[in-house]
């Protein structure tokens, strides 16, 4: 989908295993395809249906998305950094697009 | 008073399951369901679990909600007012600090938001509160 951007501020970790908080949202309109147009007809689905946060490779969180998540998704959750090095969020639209963002950690 | 509504809203639930008398359509899938799909069948055990969400939202498109629960290596949110109940899941990796995690959700009218944790020892426990919906998500 065209003109998707995600957002993401994340704390600036001060020593190793410092925890963090995350904010993360994404301009989505999250379709749900339960709703109808002008003519009566289902707008088709198309929904943003999963999102992860990984540092370094390894998993923070891992969230599966259903047409209940508001347009624009938005999450927040807290992360702990090890050592220093880089976020990867990752965002998977139903259409098969993936949008990604990352955010550097170092102390 | 929370506490017995959320008996109450457990009772009602396995009074219907016994009864079987969820609502059921050839689409959506009830409450009792997405639970067991969830759960794999397991009973789930009351409390352990915290939810912040307003007593009243006003527009039921966006309603913020938070979970908690300590120790939990996945937890999920469910609007069984809603015309499919499943709203949102979250896995915890080993770099997530604390199994807590915050969103946004619609939801279509005033009902319980359900939530089951899945605690790392494989057990799972639940809760439930009520939000009042003044305008309605889903909008169709």
């Amino acid at each position: 989908m065209e003109g998707v951007r995600p957002r993401v501020r994340v704390d600036s970790a001060t020593e190793a295993g410092a925890v963090v908080e995350v904010k993360t949202l994404i301009s989505h309109p999250m379709e749900s395809g339960l709703r109808r147009d002008g003519d009566g007809n289902l707008i088709p689905r198309q929904i943003i249906n999963r999102f992860t946060a990984e540092y370094n490779g390894e998993m923070v969180i891992d969230v599966t998305l259903e047409p209940a998540i508001s347009t624009n998704p938005y999450f927040e959750f807290d992360a702990t950094v090890p050592e220093p090095g880089t976020f990867t969020f990752t965002w998977y639209d139903d259409d098969g697009d993936v949008y990604t963002s990352t955010n550097d950690q170092s102390f | 008073m929370n506490l017995t509504r959320r008996q109450a809203l457990i009772t009602a639930l396995s009074a219907a399951a016994v009864a079987g008398i969820l609502p059921r359509s050839a689409s959506a899938q009830s409450l009792e369901d997405a639970m067991a799909a969830f759960t794999g069948g397991a009973e789930a055990s009351e409390g352990g679990i915290i939810i912040t969400a307003p007593e009243i939202a006003e527009n039921g498109n966006t309603v913020p909600v938070e979970v908690e629960a300590e120790g939990a290596a996945r937890i999920t949110i469910f609007a069984a007012g809603n015309p499919n109940p499943g709203v949102v899941t979250f896995a915890f990796g080993p770099l997530a600090a604390v199994s807590r995690a915050s969103t946004r959700i619609r939801l279509a009218e005033t009902q319980d938001v359900v939530v089951v944790a899945e605690m790392a020892d494989g057990s799972y426990q639940m809760a439930a509160q009520e939000v009042k919906v003044t305008i309605g998500g889903c909008g169709g």
